[in-house]
């Protein structure tokens, strides 16, 4: 659970990036792409993975629709908007912003 | 998720959780079949609860969801007490109902501006100083020739605008047998272009319409006279209808929404003042003078150019009056002019009601509080009795805002039903009550309507209601101290000691309700039972008129005829009915008074007038037919007490100014008994009779165009004969038509229609008020009975006697009652003062009307208390002390 911490601020990021190279993915395989793509160093409390989706989904950057799987089961799946490109955009400025500052401090500390 | 979205999931609660567990689950069941071990996957997921609660918050509109909760949950609190919420309903309801409907009629009459461009630039003239009866006086009456004269004077600074009564007149659009009546209006041309007034077909009249006496019969008619009278057909521009003598042509519409200048009259037909036959006369006063202020104009200096050109008028037309002391004419052109705002509009309705209006709308306002006072009881009740759910909601973390709520929301339910119900009583109550305030002949005819600012009012007031009754209540039920509530109770006595202050409170405006109602009813009683000094009983005023004015012997051929008619007594005619608001009078000399300067009041009557009115003669003899006017005259006592000493006046004469041509000397030959003549509150007045055959100074004989036949019937109810009556006045003679029947009888009730409106809803809220602060009662003293059974129980079983514990269930409630009382009579007498000029020979501090609310309240509180202290009798020791 303490891996947590380092990805709360970026779980926006992470779970908008995801999503615009692979439309169409339900929560667990958004965890999943997560943690594979990572190496099982990020790693999210899985049930916290919704409030973050359906908050990203009020403010209009994803949205979802439910499927019925080959299997029968329902399942509920995500896409970017157009509002979530931009969002991904400024997040990625962001994030390249605060870790370039972070890398400074390390390097020249 | 758009913002209605989530207000809609809101009302969907269900399904927005099943969509967030079915999420959820897919998750576990999607890990499940990758082959990961059950137990590890739930507790990687996290609490699925908290999850689905934070997602929730997204999806609806938090505050609104606890709303909605709230809701539900106060509707099902109201549901479980069923009598008691439909009781408190039912009362708010008809307290929200009485205010909105004393709202309606009060903003409807007096607070609703003219649909006029400018309105507060509006002013009414009035002239405030010493009347001709020497008595300070203000009136709003002006001759013409005086307004000419100040109009032009002030041309330029302010527009003057000649409005006369607005007066229910015969008109006929085809053949003279069909009359109509239609409510009609002088107005100044400049009227309808300065009040921005535009047409809704044809024309509007403007100054071009009011220059010539007599020469300008056009007419424009009101929207609302066009759509009921017309059906708004547009042909009805160049119809012509005729009034008296003179063919008028409709020249247009006036716009929708303008019914004149005076609420309570709605005008049909406006016609120039250039076509009112008294607009030469310098003597007559017959019109109002509105005055529009140009923007920017300052009014004093406006005021004292009117006064001053208007004293100039007086002082020039003083020189002609005649028996009239120089003293009195001196102290009566001292008056001053007075720029009245008029807004709202000018009129009689207005000025005679506004008292009666405000008086009801804070007796409805008393009841509306005591109604809240057993609202806010029942609530406190009920918050004691949840003492415990509260503080299980504050341990469990619920906050002091979200508790005020919780409590809130309820009295919000209350507030809500019984503003619906009273907003249909208001829906009802308002038109009764302009129909109480009208004579039924003579309805005054106001618009009322139910637009935004009614709804306002109602929606503000059910707010107000609900904080009202609702705040301290929700305050007391969010800071209960859990500790102390979850043990058994804090101090029981605090809750006690609030409702005491509502007893206390509510007794007190209770009983100045029912002080107030007992006064005004007083007043009515004794108005209606004061002598009149004639006969009602199966009386008819026959209210007659005749094209082009015709003789003496005309009217006697038409009085005969009726005469001869079956079921009828006796007939008479006279130029007005008595209490019927037609004053004539004129100053009396050649007296051993002298030049007194009081005003005698007169009556044309032809013989028989007395027989038929049932006065008494004390001495002389009644009118023959060969008796005319200006010769002879019949005195009553107030006459021969303020011109002969008292002395019986048979025999003697006086003179008084006969139509600007000077003194006419008349020889007295009857002696009749007081009658009332135009009020029935002030003192009798010097009245004297002349003959109806009247001759003008030039020697021809008067032709009168209207009087009326007073016919006594034999029929109990003699409105039975007014079809009778109605076809055989023009069989009589062919220029003959009846206008209107009345009976004397309603004439006189005219006189006490404001006290009799006052009296009957005064009692009616009294009623209202004894009720509900007996209910009040009952429930304090039941509440107090079950907090103190255990107490009551233990003295029982030490033997307490019964009246000892209906002492101790009562005391503390009937020392409230009392000092409730004592405030409300002191409030009573204190407001008394203010309403003098309400009442009628009742005194405030009269003992029968302190005694009278007094006994009711005390039957109410003993009624009240009867089933809590049998209650509390019965209770049984053994078992109560069981049970804990």
């Amino acid at each position: 659970m303490a891996k947590t911490d380092a990805l709360q601020g970026a779980l926006d990021l992470l779970v908008l990036k995801i999503l615009s190279r692979r439309p169409g993915l339900h929560g667990y395989a958004i965890m999943t792409a997560i943690q594979g793509m990572s190496d099982e160093v990020l790693r999210v409390e899985e049930g916290s993975l919704y409030p973050a989706l359906h908050r990203m989904e009020e403010a209009r950057w994803i949205q979802a629709e439910w499927i019925t799987k080959e299997n029968g089961k329902r399942a509920r799946i995500y896409e970017l908007t157009r509002a979530g490109k931009q969002q991904l955009g400024l997040e990625e400025t962001r994030w390249a912003a605060v870790t370039g500052a972070v890398n400074r401090v390390l390097r020249e500390a | 998720m758009a913002l209605w979205r989530r207000i809609a999931n809101v009302f969907r609660g269900e399904r927005v959780n099943r969509e967030l567990d079915e999420e959820m689950e897919a998750h576990i069941e999607e890990a499940m079949a990758q082959g990961r071990d059950a137990g590890e996957v739930r507790r990687a997921f996290g609490s699925a609860l908290r999850h689905r609660e934070e997602s929730r918050d997204f999806r609806v509109l938090g505050w609104l969801d606890a709303l909605r909760a709230d809701a539900i949950f106060g509707w099902r609190q109201l549901l479980k007490t069923k009598v008691t919420t439909l009781a408190a309903v039912l009362s708010l309801a008809l307290a929200i109902g009485a205010c909105t409907a004393a709202f309606r009629l009060i903003d409807a009459l007096l607070l609703r501006p003219l649909p006029v461009a400018n309105p507060e630039r509006l002013y009414d003239l009035a002239k405030t100083g010493i009347g001709p009866d020497g008595k300070a006086a203000s009136y709003d009456s002006w001759a013409y020739p005086c307004f000419a004269l100040m109009r032009d004077a002030v041309k330029g600074q302010a527009e003057l605008m000649a409005v006369s009564n607005a007066e229910e007149t015969d008109v006929t659009y085809k053949s003279d047998a069909e009359m109509e009546k239609a409510y009609l209006q002088y107005v100044s041309g400049s009227l309808f272009p300065a009040l921005g007034i535009a047409p809704a077909a044809g024309r509007v009249l403007t100054e071009s319409d009011d220059v010539t006496p007599g020469e300008h019969p056009y007419a424009v008619i009101s929207y609302d006279y066009w759509t009921h009278r017309f059906g708004q057909d547009r042909d009805v521009v160049g119809k012509t209808f005729r009034m008296g003598n003179e063919l008028y042509q409709v020249v247009g519409v006036a716009k929708e929404g303008f019914t004149g200048t005076e609420p309570g009259t709605m005008v049909d037909i406006f016609v120039p003042t250039m076509m009112h036959p008294a607009v030469t006369r310098r003597d007559e006063t017959w019109h109002r003078t509105l005055v529009l202020v140009e923007a920017g104009a300052a009014r004093e200096p406006l005021r004292q150019q009117m006064e001053a050109t208007s004293k100039a008028f007086e002082e020039e037309r003083a020189k002609g009056f005649i028996g009239v002391p120089k003293e009195r004419i001196k102290e009566y052109l001292k008056y001053r002019l007075a720029l009245e705002p008029a807004a709202t509009g000018v009129s009689e309705l207005q000025s005679e009601t506004r008292r009666p209006l405000m008086v009801l709308g804070v007796l409805v306002a008393l009841v509306l509080l005591i109604a809240c006072a057993n609202v806010a009881n029942l609530l406190t009740a009920q918050g004691a009795a949840r003492a415990r759910e509260m503080a299980v909601r504050v341990s469990m973390g619920g906050g002091k805002l979200r508790l005020m709520q919780l409590v809130l929301v309820q009295s919000a339910w209350l507030a809500l039903l019984a503003a619906l119900l009273g907003g249909l009583f208001a829906w009802w109550a308002g038109p009764f009550v302009v129909n109480m305030i009208n004579p039924p002949d003579n309805p005054a005819r106001l618009l009322l309507p139910a637009d935004w600012r009614v709804l306002g009012f109602g929606v503000a007031l059910a707010l107000g209601v609900t904080l009202l009754f609702g705040l301290v209540p929700a305050v007391r039920a969010s800071s209960v101290n859990p500790v102390s509530a979850l043990k058994g109770g804090e101090d029981p006595h605090a809750k006690r000691r609030l409702m005491h202050a509502l007893v206390a409170a509510q007794v007190a405006f209770c009983f100045l309700v029912l002080f107030l109602a007992g006064l005004f009813v007083a007043t009515f009683e004794r108005l209606t039972h004061e002598p009149t000094g004639f006969s009602t009983d199966r009386l008819l005023v026959v209210d007659t008129v005749a094209k082009n004015g015709q003789p003496n012997e005309f009217w006697n051929q038409v009085a005969e005829r009726l005469g001869r008619v079956n079921g009828v007594e006796r007939v008479a005619v006279a130029d007005a009915a008595l209490l019927a608001g037609f004053s004539w009078n004129n100053f009396v000399s050649g007296t051993n008074a002298g030049a007194n300067g009081v005003l005698s009041y007169m009556r044309a009557v032809s013989p028989g007038w007395l027989d038929a009115m049932k006065i008494e003669l004390i001495d002389g003899r009644d009118f023959r037919p060969e008796d005319t006017h200006p010769g002879v005259a019949l005195v009553n006592e107030t006459f021969a007490k303020t011109y002969f000493d008292g002395v019986d006046p048979v025999g003697k004469t006086f003179d008084f100014a006969y139509a600007e041509s000077g003194r006419m000397r008349v020889e007295i030959v009857g002696y009749v008994r007081d009658v009332r003549y135009r009020d029935l509150r002030e003192p009798m007045l010097p009245q004297f009779y002349v003959p109806f055959r009247s001759f003008a100074p030039n020697g021809e004989e008067w032709k009168r165009n209207r009087a009326v036949l007073l016919v006594r019937t034999a029929s109990a109810d003699p409105l039975v004969m007014a079809s009778i009556l109605r076809q055989e006045v023009p069989q009589a003679r062919p220029e003959f038509r009846v206008s209107r029947i009345q009976t004397q009888l309603e004439i006189n009730q005219s006189h006490t229609v404001r006290e009799r409106l006052l009296a009957t809803l005064a009692a009616f809220f009294a009623g209202v008020a004894v009720v509900l602060s007996g209910i009040g009662l009952y429930g304090v003293l039941y509440y107090s009975v079950l907090q103190r059974q255990k107490e009551i129980g233990i003295r029982i079983a030490v033997g307490a006697p019964g009246e000892k514990i209906a002492g101790l269930v009562t005391r503390d409630v009937f020392a409230m009652v009392l000092g409730g009382a004592v405030a409300g009579l002191a409030l009573g007498i204190s407001s008394a003062r203010f309403l003098e000029s309400l009442f009628y020979q009742v005194k405030a501090s009269d003992w029968s009307m302190i005694a009278l609310p007094a006994g009711a309240l005390l039957a109410a509180a003993l009624l009240a208390s009867i089933v809590p202290v049998l209650r509390a009798m019965r209770i049984d020791p053994v078992e109560m002390l069981r049970a804990e």
